[in-house]
């Protein structure tokens, strides 16, 4: 009932904000109604099953970083974590399965190039898994964890939590994990049900003392994760698992880093801010194609990348530009990100000073069947 | 009179030729009604005595052990049929090669008992009391499912039966709660709380095993030990394999997780030792899972063809059972074969109606996030889309 109630205030806002003629024209919201809602929905045909949709949309090859290959999103995982241990010759990669290669084949030919000091399995232990990591991180030497789902991370809560952010701070900085980078696959993937669909990213939000990164593609993958891996604080990288084998770009083969908390405007515009991480970025790239097509709205698209800490000049500055806001994510409502990002951009004193609504749009905040 | 005395023989004579050749064959020889067998020594770890060595088995039991075992591997080879049809989605852990632990467990407790298990549950879900029928259609999603469809593999209950379990170890301090309800109520029941070779490794394994120790819990602690955790073979995963051992302060038994008698015997023993409050028990069962860990393993990157194929010619429960029946004529080859047959019959029945019944309603959704709740509502993919939750 909240999140409804939620909404609904939001969409009273926005009506009794503007006789702008902006907002008329959006009114011509009854032909986005219908291109958004299902079929069954409106009460007409039988139950149809209903896939996931979105089509992974590759960024223009890039030319800075020298020669590019190929690679889907876990070759392009691969090739960081290749060119991290390469690079740092105290990086070691553990977690369930990896040594084969990982149920994702984000580790392939790792290990035997490496050795098997340095890729190697754990037993079957999230908590065992992440404090043994931070035991590694606060020792100097580079720990990068793979937990084999986002929705197995519970169990270290407490060690992520509790132990990894806090470190540097409780010891006034004479001790920290920072090496620490934690991998974990992320997010809906059309069969995954209860436990191999969540994306718990606003659970570690909450949480100062670690960072948070979700890229959209191969290419933002291995710069971020590489980025991740350098950077003295303890991060997660959340990997879109849909986008494993979906996603295909070309990729540097030299290292080369994406900057943290930097969000990127793939899009400009000039009526509606759109904002999502991971998976939904493309989502909302189709959404604001169909948006310019159907409406002739002009959606300005940003991809957040790092959800803590989050680059909150860049959405905010969008929003003064196109005063309306819409985040996209695939986690539950009720204390989604989406809900620290609009409260966070209403707050702003630059906002104020303009007219803006603000509209999160995120999933079904009720459990998944069939896991 | 005549006419009707005629009339009425003519009918049971004829009732008699249509008896099944085998039955006849059966009430025709001297088949005995039960044998004594002899079965593994259990290994013991901080116990005395063990389970008997030897057991009596009667061929009522037997028959019976034998349908369920046969139902079990029939119903895990449609579901495998199933999901390469893609009638079943999403994720499915068959547990064809483990039939002797889940009949074998059941045949130690009651009905009344407890059980608890990890995500290789449709075994114990049929041993329990689910029908195929709703067992299948609970795995293609349908309204006639045991969960209504919303449950899926990995999330079968029944009367006494708490699933079904996704997150590995994490049924292992629920069975430990199971069983402190079990002795505050005072009902001399017990709860069975299994879980695999991968889970041993779980804390939260140890944190159970400790609250179980220290209020003397009725908890039988059931590792399954098939010997792979996915692909990871248990020595690569255990620091110590011993499984049965691991409850350190609690005393275990190490049991022949093929022979469904073994399984039995050692059951009972567990349960008696629990129900007569020394506390709770480990019991390890080495068994044996033919397919890989879910459908999407195939199951031989890690081991051997070699490897299945010897314990399928060596160690079947299924196969194991019909010769020690057969050799101590309990039974005959031609009852299996009807028994297999009337399986087969009821296997297809059920897959027939887990594809032809249809899905839960979409309406139904959001129903079940909350408990005596006002119905509320729960919003859908998009702002338009609302499903009205139901308690």
């Amino acid at each position: 009932m909240a999140a409804f109630a939620a909404t609904a205030g939001g969409l009273l806002r926005l009506r009794a904000a503007g006789s702008e003629g902006q907002w008329r024209r959006l009114r011509g919201a009854g032909l986005l109604r219908g291109l958004l809602q299902p079929e069954s929905a409106t009460g007409v045909a039988a139950q149809r099953r209903r896939v996931a949709h979105f089509t992974f949309q590759p960024d223009p090859e890039p030319r800075e970083y020298g020669q590019t290959q190929k690679m889907n999103l876990f070759q392009a995982i691969t090739s960081a974590l290749d060119n991290s241990l390469a690079k740092d010759p105290t990086a070691v990669i553990f977690g369930e399965d990896v040594a084969f290669g990982g149920v994702f084949r984000c580790t392939v030919g790792l290990r035997d190039k490496y050795g098997k000091d340095r890729v190697f399995n754990t037993p079957l232990c999230e908590q065992g898994i992440v404090g043994f990591g931070i035991g590694i991180a606060v020792t100097g030497a580079t720990a990068i964890a793979e937990i084999q789902f986002a929705d197995y991370i519970f169990p270290a809560f407490d060690q992520i939590v509790n132990e990894a952010a806090k470190y540097r701070y409780r010891s006034g900085d004479l001790f920290n994990c920072g090496s620490l980078t934690i991998r974990a696959p992320w997010g809906c993937v059309g069969h995954g049900a209860l436990y191999h669909s969540q994306s718990p990213e606003a659970f570690f939000a909450h949480c100062p003392g670690i960072k948070v990164v979700v890229p959209r593609s191969p290419f933002q993958a291995k710069g971020l994760l590489l980025s991740c891996i350098e950077d003295k604080n303890p991060c997660i990288f959340f990997e879109p698992k849909i986008l494993y084998r979906a996603a295909v770009e070309q990729v540097p083969v030299e290292p080369y880093n994406v900057p943290l908390s930097q969000a990127e405007v793939i899009q400009e515009g000039s009526d509606v801010t759109l904002v999502a991480w991971g998976t939904q970025v493309h989502v909302i790239r189709e959404v604001a194609a169909m948006a310019q097509e159907k409406l002739g709205v002009s959606c300005e698209v940003i991809d957040l990348r790092t959800i803590l800490p989050w680059d909150v000049d860049t959405v905010c500055k969008s929003v003064i530009k196109t005063g309306r806001l819409l985040i996209s994510h695939e986690a539950p409502l009720t204390g989604g990100f989406a809900s620290e990002i609009s409260s966070t951009v209403q707050r702003s004193r630059a906002i104020q000073r303009a007219v803006t609504g603000r509209h999160p749009v995120c999933r079904v905040p009720s459990t998944l069947p069939d896991a | 009179m005549k006419k009707m005395l005629a009339a009425a023989v003519s009918r049971v004579l004829s009732r008699v030729a249509q008896k099944p050749a085998s039955r006849v064959l059966v009430a025709s020889c001297n088949y005995s009604n039960d044998a004594m067998f002899e079965i593994k020594k259990c290994d013991l770890y901080r116990l005395e005595e063990g389970p008997p060595v030897t057991t009596v088995l009667t061929r009522e039991d037997g028959l019976k052990y034998y349908r369920m075992m046969q139902t079990i591997r029939r119903m895990e080879l449609k579901a495998d049929q199933l999901y390469k049809q893609k009638f079943i989605r999403g994720f499915c852990h068959l547990c064809d090669g483990q039939e002797a632990c889940c009949v074998g467990l059941e045949a130690g407790i009651n009905p009344t008992d407890h059980v608890i298990t990890s995500y290789r549950a449709h075994g114990l879900c049929y041993t329990r009391g689910l029908s195929v029928r709703s067992i299948l259609a609970e795995l293609t999603g349908r309204r006639g499912g045991c969960a209504k469809g919303k449950g899926g593999s990995m999330h079968m209950y029944v009367k006494n039966f708490y699933g079904g379990n996704g997150i590995v170890g994490a049924q292992a301090p629920l069975g430990a709660g199971i069983a402190l309800a079990c002795k505050y109520k005072g009902n001399n029941e017990v709860c069975l709380t299994l879980y695999g070779d991968g889970a041993a490794n779980q804390g939260q394994i140890a944190e159970a095993f400790n609250m179980a120790a220290l209020w003397k819990l009725p908890c039988v602690f059931i590792c399954e030990n098939n010997l792979y955790g996915m692909g990871t073979a248990a020595e690569r995963a255990a620091a110590s394999t011993d499984y049965y051992k691991r409850g350190h302060f609690i005393p275990g038994l190490r049991v022949d997780g093929m022979d469904v008698l073994c399984v039995r015997e050692a059951t009972k023993f567990a349960a008696d030792y629990c129900r007569s409050e020394k506390g709770p028990i480990v019991m390890e069962l080495q068994t044996y899972r033919y397919h890989g860990h879910s459908m999407s393993d195939p199951g031989i990157s890690y081991r051997t063809r070699q490897e299945i194929q010897n314990v399928r010619s060596k160690s079947d429960p299924i196969m194991l059972l019909k010769d020690r029946m057969v050799n101590s004529k309990l039974a005959t080859i031609e009852e299996f074969k009807e028994i297999d047959v009337e399986v087969r019959k009821e296997i297809d029945d059920a897959a027939h109606f887990a594809i032809t019944d249809p899905e839960p309603p979409l309406e139904e959704l959001g129903h079940h996030i909350y408990c005596d709740n006002e119905p509320f509502e729960v919003r859908g993919s998009s702002q338009w889309i609302k499903f009205k939750s139901l308690s």
